[in-house]
């Protein structure tokens, strides 16, 4: 722990630091543009420049110098003063001064700094230069005349995303940053890179000139998109959620998030349901609240008990599943299903169905059996935490299923049948590894074989004696482990709810499988005219998870509270509401008035559902007694990540995505 | 203290004007690899020691000791971390032309020297990168390593020493960025030819991450005879902390341009004399004389006259030794085109890694192009003055210094030329405008 002084003030620092920590220990601000804590050090803006005894006579960049026993540092002397102001200038002279044009106002480095250390004037007067724009795809935005070269992007692409595609072209004064070949850039992360840019060369091209930082209304949130639990802020205008960017928390999504998690919500003001809707004569018409209610009550007069279904689809918070379980309850009937994909989960507690490793523990595991999963896809922030593993800690990953690109290597097993015999050299490496890890995904467990797969997966575990903390089930659904935790299960799973003997069903924002079945009335809540409110009898328009409060449980069971930052558009109502109103109308009513009522109703029965974080589970899993494996090669669980629900189908810049880099569209050019 | 001229009897590099065979046959009798095996049998120790006592100071231009570089490495190499001995032959600074003439006419004494330093510091190999514009060089080069492996003097049991070392050739690519170490480091590596931050020295962590040393070439080729002769008679050249031999290469305005091997310390006017013919025109023509490669400071004539030619002796005029690549400029230069020209190289050729030099050279260079023609203000010599002192030791390598020394030379000893062209400019101006 070496101890040293900046500015006069004694600070220590951990082994390994660096002088410009010191600096920030010491309460000191040291201005930076290429630094960045989260990708390898660069040292080339100049601008972290300090002065260090011992040392050369010359200010030293103090994001690269180690942090050593006795240094004299300062930062507020003369010499650091000049040098800050000399490069400032240097790194003005060929930047243009556009910012009333420029989208990064209000939250710009170069802007903010400038005014902090900069001299206010300029000695250049010579010509500018200029840089050609660079297409990089359908969300990344470029005007690089701006560029500082600070390579944060190149790095991030090189590093986390781990897709060589952003790099430096030309050297001096005419290198420029580009997409290799000007092509799209193809990362599921790409996104991220507007964030890191400290300057306005890289915009978000769907929020072109659409808002000033200081106009919007930003609210903490809970990404929807996959059930990793991206902690976002929502910013929105008025009626508009306008961007979405993550928040920083290092246990869940570091500080990133999937181009998903950010463009998805674009959605949210397109084919929204925003008016109750009556099916009359084989067409639906808009009704009001009070004819709907009375349609539902008609529809499900004469039924009883488990006559009536309902599915919980994947974007849900878990307070409106608990209402739509007490409204079943109710009614008499315990034919719900929130495992609307099928999946076939080990018995147990709630160690069977989480990510018991934990997405940052993940970083940690030195061996990693994948089955069936495409963590790429499936949950883009878990495959940075396990490229990290194998890149930086040097983890070895055996994938059982399709072959994909994760972006790190992968030793290639084969498929579900291996498991019954794994090649020695994975059972060795299992046996031998310090932290192992089993991570199985949709794709497997959504398989009529999944029994055999999940005793196949048991027998593994057993003879390279890995445990619960080793097993994690790599789910796609945000609202799925909150709906386990709730047990709004049924026992024969979603085959039985649709089954025989179903009249009536109520599909709650479930729109990935088809719940369109014949002589059954079918209620949809929801806010997207998507799949599932195709064939509807009655349509009871909902709130988006941008719109209301909502608990949500991630894959780990981490519990996390989402705010409400927006309000639901026309007639759409919370969904707790909708059916405690219904519940009245259907005369079994819910017996709580309020939201907070609702949530006190949970924390009675879930105690762990009231309080954020990770709850302790049962470190139990039942493997099962297994069965035949199926001869037909494992699939992929998604087949287009851009448009994996309702909301991001809806979603312009997913389309875009999804046509231009999965299925090869051309890119449409501008003001052609 | 005046320095006696060398004879040829105290010359290393017997054929640097390619009279000879430059082939291993010929290398053998100019007394190359002779007792190379005797000399490894003495020890990794005593190489270094030697090369310490014979005060043999690197010749790419920092000038540091060469011996002591070397025992920076690591004394028992992890087997999954070798050392490596890279040679740096991308001789490019402007008016340097020394390692040229040693690969094109004596590369076995380059090859025999990569294999004792190698060896000296438990390298398991050596990398040569040479410059891509010296094709006919790198030619010369592969085959004299050709001829080193058939004779078995370097690969498996070089030189029947019982040390295995091998040499490889690699041809840059023409950027002069690369001949900054690390730079070199990352080209070899096959990437962007850009300086990496230090620390990490490569002595710590250089090629492929492993310990590596970056030498010159002419230091490498120097060794082998240092230790045959003894490190006294190599000590015994020149002024003290200034020792040995050292290739000039003079250009310029002198008579008779050439490469010669010549005492360190030796006095301006006797190496123009003995070796230039003498400078055009007469000693009164001269006007200043870059000393050491286009990136250092310009002296003029009056102090360079009779100046000791050796690190200290030039660092005390405010410009350094360098290379020894002396550029000489008479009476009949543009100095300030001469300098705006080193301007324009040095902007074309900065990496644009790091900020200063990136927007620096590009800066300085227009300026010095519209003082060239006396387009500028006065007070713009002083803000010029200031941008270069604000490129000088802000950046990762040292090409920052290296675009602002040329140009503080010239403001430190040229300001009443550039005030002139600056002034007759205006006059000329405003004559036209009273007309």
């Amino acid at each position: 722990m070496p101890k040293l002084t900046v500015d006069g003030i004694e600070v220590e620092v951990p082994a390994g630091a660096t002088v410009l920590q010191a600096c920030e220990l010491a309460g000191k601000e040291v201005p930076r543009f290429c630094y960045h804590e989260r990708l390898s050090i660069a040292g080339n803006c100049r601008m972290c420049l300090v002065e260090v005894k011992p040392g050369p006579p010359k200010p030293q960049a103090s994001c690269a110098l180690p942090a050593a026993e006795g240094q004299e540092v300062r930062t507020d002397s003369p010499l650091v003063k000049k040098a800050r102001e000399g490069v400032m200038e240097f790194l003005l002279i060929n930047h243009p001064l556009d910012c009333p044009i420029c989208d990064q106002g209000g939250e710009c480095d170069l802007q903010d700094q400038s005014v902090a250390y900069g001299r206010g004037r300029t000695r250049y007067t010579e010509n500018k230069r200029a840089v050609t724009e660079k297409y990089m795809g359908p969300i990344i935005k470029t005007a690089m005349t701006r560029c500082i070269h600070c390579t944060r992007c190149v790095r991030f692409a090189e590093e986390v995303a781990g897709t060589d595609e952003i790099g430096a072209l030309y050297r001096g004064e005419n290198m420029q940053i580009t997409s290799y070949l000007e092509a799209a850039v193809k990362s599921e992360l790409s996104g991220n890179v507007i964030d890191l840019c400290p300057v306005g060369a890289l915009t978000s091209k769907p929020y072109a000139f659409e808002a000033r930082p200081w106009e919007l209304t930003k609210t903490s949130g809970i990404c929807v998109m996959d059930a990793v639990g991206t902690n976002i802020r929502i910013d929105a205008r008025g009626p508009a959620v306008l961007r979405v960017l993550p928040r920083v928390n290092d246990d869940v999504n570091e500080e990133w998030a999937s181009d998903k998690t950010r463009y998805a919500p674009l959605g949210l003001s397109k084919r929204r349901l925003d008016k109750p809707y009556v099916r009359r004569a084989g067409k639906l018409e808009a009704a009001s609240w009070a004819e709907a209610f009375a349609a539902v009550k008609t529809g499900l007069s004469d039924l009883s008990g488990n006559q009536i279904g309902a599915v919980a689809g994947e974007l849900l918070d878990v307070e409106s599943m608990v209402a739509l379980k007490d409204l079943m309850k109710s009614l008499g009937s315990d034919r719900f299903e929130c495992r609307t994909d099928g999946m076939a989960l080990p018995g147990g507690g709630a160690g069977a169905y989480r990510f018991n490793t934990g997405i940052a523990g993940i970083e940690d595991a030195d061996v990693v059996l994948l089955v069936g999963a495409n963590p790429r896809w499936d949950a883009p922030l878990v495959n940075t935490r396990l490229r990290k593993a194998v890149v930086k800690k040097g983890a070895k990953v055996f994938n059982v299923g399709p072959e994909v690109d994760l972006t790190y290597p992968v030793t290639q097993l084969g498929d579900g049948a291996v498991l019954g015999k794994l090649p020695k050299a994975a059972a060795d490496a299992l046996k031998s590894a310090t932290r192992p890890a089993i991570i199985v995904g949709a794709a497997a467990l959504t398989r009529g074989d999944a029994p055999a797969i999940l005793a196949a997966l048991g027998k593994i575990a057993r003879a390279a004696k890995i445990g619960a903390e080793g097993f994690n089930v790599l789910h796609t659904a945000a609202s799925r482990v909150g709906g386990l935790d709730i047990g709004f299960t049924h026992d024969g799973g979603i085959a039985e709810v649709l089954g025989s003997g179903l009249k009536a069903l109520i599909v709650h924002g479930a729109d990935e499988i088809d719940t369109n079945l014949e002589g059954v009335f079918k209620v949809y809540i929801g806010h997207h005219g998507d799949l599932g409110a195709r064939g509807a009898d009655v349509i009871l328009p909902s709130a988006s998870f941008a719109e209301k409060d909502g608990t949500y449980v991630n894959m780990e069971g981490r519990v996390q509270r989402s705010y409400r930052a927006v309000f639901a558009p026309g007639d759409a109502r919370e969904d707790w509401a909708i059916l405690r109103a219904l519940s009245e109308v259907l005369g079994s009513k819910l017996p709580y008035d309020s939201f907070a009522a609702l949530r006190a109703r949970i924390a009675a029965e879930w105690p762990h559902l009231a309080e954020e974080g990770i709850a302790p589970a049962s470190g139990e899993i039942d493997f099962g007694t297994g069965g035949d494996f199926d001869a037909a090669p494992i699939g992929r669980f998604i087949h287009d990540f851009y448009l994996t629900n309702a909301v991001a189908r809806a979603s312009e810049v997913m389309q875009d995505c999804s046509a231009t880099l999965l299925h090869g569209a051309p890119a449409l050019e501008a003001a052609e | 203290m005046t320095i006696a001229l060398l004879e040829d009897k105290d010359r290393i590099f017997t054929n640097v004007y390619g009279w000879q065979d430059w082939g291993v046959k010929g290398a053998l009798k100019r007394g190359d690899w002779d007792g190379t095996k005797d000399i490894i049998a003495k020890g990794q120790d005593w190489i270094i020691e030697q090369v310490k006592a014979s005060g043999l100071r690197g010749r790419g231009g920092a000038g540091f000791p060469t011996g002591l570089k070397w025992s920076f490495m690591p004394k028992e190499p992890r087997e999954d971390r070798p050392s490596y001995l890279v040679i740096n032959a991308d001789e490019s600074e402007p008016g340097s032309c020394k390692d040229r003439e040693i690969i094109r006419h004596d590369p076995h004494k380059l090859i025999e020297g990569a294999l004792i330093a190698g060896f000296a510091m438990r390298a398991k190999a050596a990398y040569i990168y040479i410059r891509g514009e010296f094709i006919r060089e790198a030619e010369t080069l592969f085959a004299a390593v050709e001829q080193a492996y058939d004779k078995g003097f370097i690969g498996k049991n070089a030189c029947g020493s019982g040390y295995d070392f091998d040499v490889f050739v690699h041809r840059g690519a023409g950027a002069y960025i690369c001949g900054e170490e690390t730079a070199l480091l990352e080209s070899l590596e096959g990437k962007k030819g850009q300086p990496r931050l230090k620390p990490p020295f490569p002595a710590g962590a250089g090629l492929y991450g492993c310990p590596t040393t970056v030498n010159n070439v002419e230091s490498i080729a120097v060794v082998p005879t240092i230790l045959r002769r003894g490190a006294e008679w190599f000590a015994g050249f020149g002024r003290p902390n200034n020792v040995g031999t050292k290739l000039f290469q003079l250009s310029g305005h002198v008579n008779t341009p050439c490469v010669v091997e010549e005492s360190m310390g030796i006095s301006f006017r006797e190496l123009i004399e003995k070796h230039g013919g003498g400078i055009r025109g007469g000693w009164d023509n001269l006007l200043a004389v870059i000393p050491g490669g286009s990136s250092v400071p310009l002296v003029p004539a009056a102090q360079i006259m009779d100046a000791p030619m050796d690190f200290d002796g030039l660092r005390e005029l405010k410009s350094g030794l360098g290379t020894a690549a002396v550029i000489v400029m008479d009476k009949s230069t543009d100095i300030v085109r001469a300098i705006s020209r080193i301007s324009y190289f040095y902007k074309h050729e900065s990496c644009g890694q790091c900020t200063p030099c990136r927007e620096g050279t590009g800066w300085m260079w227009r300026v010095m192009e519209r003082l060239r023609t006396g387009d500028a203000d006065l007070s713009e010599i002083d803000t010029l003055l200031d941008v270069t002192t604000e490129v000088e030791g802000h950046t990762i390598c040292a090409l920052g210094d290296a675009a602002a020394w040329p140009i503080q030379g010239l403001i430190r000893h040229f300001r009443p030329e550039l005030e002139r062209r600056i002034n007759e400019r205006k006059g000329a101006a405003l004559a036209v405008a009273a007309e």
